[in-house]
């Protein structure tokens, strides 16, 4: 593996050794010294065109835990004012010696053109980009579904598992990503949405689509009920809006108490965070035993240390 | 004066051995058998290519004034002669904006003194392209430039009754209004054709409805008033269908196909390389086919090139930081020969009519181009060697911008040479040697 670009590029085995990985790096983790030595020497940088704290600070810590020195390049860019140009970054980096860049860019495709465009050398992580991808955001989830859900997880895949999602796909790079892992690792994904945030030409997506949760609740046994973030300028009030209000929207969409208790007894509750509560969520749902949002967080570590380490501890054999 | 030049046994229209006599820049000659010519003149053996009537491009983006990075009057003229061309219109979305006589005049002068293919200007609708006030369009018809073709092309003149008002005030001047489809609601931040790629892609679509409803809403509006309407760059199989009502119903319709239409799909787009960004974007394989079956069946009626040059920076980025466009007066031919005549579709006398008499028709100069390859008519003639396959290499264009997403694609034939008013603006090396 020299990048991680999508979770479309990872086959059945590649996704098990990621999640393999993801369980050894996780149970160093429980030790009292979490430092491992395995990426001493490596430089990583993370390229962040786009605000995220968090998930910067889980790839910092992912990192650092593998002993990779590790530099954060926030490069302010919007697709208003350019800033600099991706290209004279990537030259940048590249002078730097990047042995790996982790990039969260506003722009679908920005981490594909970093790896195939010719202008840097280093092992291109995609952290998100655009409404495209966000690669170890699907692997981060896909592994908590395997350490609730199944009963024997090491080398497991998720067959037999339904996974309902449900909110803004239109605009998700966590829907995308989780779709084709999930059906890659043998789960059915019912993907829950109004009409309008579902994108024209899902057709060929490995997956459902069904428009209220009352009906996903009725007509699948749901094991895994993910909740997207709602960005609250794209419901209500502008001439461009893709629902009424965001009232109606929680009312159609939103997961509150009631809804939460006619799930199966087993079910759990997941959202990739920042939460809106109120919302998608209700406090009552989201603070619930049934919700691994928080080990959700924990867990994007280890799994994100899994992937820096099979991209770069892996180099040399892959040569 | 320049030589005579006698073009020996080429195939007229590709269907007519011939030879052409060409004195003082126009044909004096044409014989099916031996062909007296001057001692002095220059010889073309001309066996084994098809000639056509100079080619006329309605739409292309020359640049100048403004964006002299991109191209000039004169680079993109070379590659217009390069291509084929002996005439292009040159689009009005320049800094300033074509939208006084002033401005046009100053690109019709310039297209003289570079003199390699006759640049016609096109007229902005509206002032600055702004949608809202109608551009002095009388005055550009008056002009120098003798402006007939008006477009807003790269926006939509959306406003239903600025539209309206436009088709009409062009008839006095027997104008026709070329219009970029694209309601700019239903468009607002699109990346790309809108469907089974762009959602996948996570690209912001471009609805095929986003074109068809301003076409739909332009025919009838055209027909209404009686004036004459132009479709730029028709990209979908439902605008196919709209233009193929409106004609039936006798509305004054014309519509462009645009090569990179007729080749590639938005599958092209997966890899995220901005050379395929253009707008209208690139559609699906069934579009693809519509728009070769309606050009065949002259529900299109031309092809044009929408040469649409960006220097390296505006396409060696992220995909949404692009500009839309893509260079292609100098392939324009090889992809037509490519699309249409090998497969069957259409013959070189259709390529003819199409590329050459019916633009200069819709712009109004069939009086200087387009016209057939008889004693008497300016000698603007294309010479196209069908058999001599070649792989495009963008960087070796004579525009000044390298954006064409054709590089590395095999085309069957080329153009080997352009001949304006019988002087020659382009020539394959292998006849270098014949006008030493």
């Amino acid at each position: 593996m020299r990048h991680l670009l999508s979770t479309q590029d990872l086959s059945r085995e590649d996704a098990i050794l990621i999640l393999d990985t993801s369980a050894q790096m996780a149970a160093t983790q429980e030790r009292e010294v979490r430092k491992l030595p395995t990426l001493r020497g490596k430089t990583v940088v993370n390229l962040f065109f786009e605000d995220s704290t968090r998930t910067r600070i889980s790839f910092e810590a992912a990192a650092k835990r593998l002993s990779a020195d590790v530099i954060n390049f926030s490069a302010k860019g919007s697709s208003v004012s350019k800033g600099e140009s991706l290209k004279d970054t990537a030259l940048t980096l590249q002078a730097m010696g990047a042995d790996a860049v982790v990039v969260r860019h506003w722009a679908s495709g920005a981490a594909d053109r970093l790896a195939t465009s010719g202008w840097m050398h280093g092992s291109v992580l995609n952290a998100g980009d655009g409404t495209h991808q966000h690669p170890t955001q699907g692997l981060l989830d896909a592994f908590t579904m395997r350490r609730h859900l199944v009963a024997d997880p090491a080398g497991a895949d998720l067959a037999g598992l339904t996974v309902a999602i449900v909110g803004d796909v239109l605009h998700s790079r966590v829907a995308r990503s989780n779709v084709y892992l999930l059906h890659t690792l043998g789960a059915r994904v019912v993907l829950v949405a109004p009409p309008t945030l579902v994108p024209i030409g899902i057709e060929p997506w490995p997956c459902e689509v069904v428009h209220t949760l009352d009906q996903a609740i009725e007509s699948y046994d749901i094991d895994a009920l993910m909740m997207l973030r709602v960005q609250r300028e794209r419901m209500g009030g502008g001439g461009a809006a893709y629902f009424p209000s965001t009232e109606e929207y929680s009312r159609l969409y939103g997961l509150d108490g009631d809804r939460m208790r006619r799930l199966p007894d087993h079910a759990i509750i997941m959202h990739p965070g920042p939460m809106n509560r109120g919302l998608e969520i209700s406090a009552e749902a989201a603070d619930s035993p049934r919700s691994v949002i928080v080990e959700q967080v924990a867990n994007g570590v280890a799994v994100r240390m899994a992937a820096l380490y099979l991209l770069l501890a892996g180099e040399e054999g892959d040569q | 004066m320049s030589r005579p030049i006698v073009i020996e046994n080429a195939s007229l229209f590709g269907d007519t051995v011939a030879s052409l006599l060409i004195e003082d820049g126009v044909i004096t000659a044409v014989s099916t058998g031996t062909l007296e010519a001057p001692a002095d003149a220059v010889r073309i053996d001309a066996t084994g290519l098809v000639a056509l009537p100079g080619l006329v491009d309605l739409h292309t983006h020359l640049r100048e004034p403004g964006r002299e990075d991109a191209e000039t009057i004169e680079t993109g003229s070379r590659s217009a002669a390069r291509g084929g061309f002996t005439a292009v219109h040159a689009m009005a979305n320049t800094t300033p904006v074509a939208d006084t006589a002033g401005v046009v005049e100053q690109v019709w002068s310039r297209g003289r003194e570079v003199g390699l293919v006759d640049v016609y200007p096109v007229g902005a609708v509206t002032v600055g392209l702004g949608g809202t006030q109608l551009a002095e369009m009388g005055a550009m018809a008056n002009s120098k430039a003798r402006v007939r073709v008006f477009s807003d092309d790269g926006k939509c003149v959306h406003d239903p009754v600025i539209m309206r008002r436009a088709l009409e005030y062009a008839k006095t001047f027997d104008g026709v209004i070329s219009q970029h489809a694209q309601d700019p609601r239903l468009t607002e931040g699109a990346q790309m054709h809108e469907g089974v790629v762009s959602a996948e892609l996570g690209l912001a679509g471009w609805p095929a409805v986003a074109e068809e409803s301003i076409i739909a809403r332009d025919v009838l509006l055209a027909g209404h008033v009686g004036a004459r309407l132009n479709v730029c760059h028709l990209s979908t199989a439902g605008s196919v269908e709209i233009v193929r009502w409106a004609k039936a119903r006798g509305i004054d319709v014309t519509a462009e196909a645009m090569p990179h239409h007729l080749l590639l799909t938005d599958e092209s787009v997966r890899g995220y390389d901005p050379l395929f960004k253009v707008n209208p974007p690139l559609r699906t394989q069934a579009d693809v086919d519509a728009v070769r079956a309606g050009l065949a069946d002259g529900t299109i009626d031309i092809v044009a090139t929408d040469h649409a040059p960006h220097p390296d920076e505006d396409k060696d980025c992220e995909w949404a930081a692009a500009a839309m466009g893509m260079i292609g007066l100098e392939t324009a031919v090889g992809i037509v020969q490519k699309t249409m005549v090998d497969t069957g579709l259409m013959t070189w006398r259709d390529v003819a009519y199409r590329m050459s008499a019916l633009p200069a028709r819709i712009g109004r100069v069939e009086h200087e181009h387009g016209g057939a390859l008889t004693e008497g008519e300016p000698a603007h003639i294309t010479l196209i060697d069908p058999a001599d396959p070649w792989v495009v290499e963008p960087t070796a264009s004579a525009s000044r911008s390298n954006n064409s997403p054709f590089g590395g694609i095999e085309l069957p034939g080329r153009v080997v040479a352009t001949l304006l008013r019988g002087v020659p603006t382009h020539l394959d090396p292998r006849f270098e040697g014949a006008f030493a």
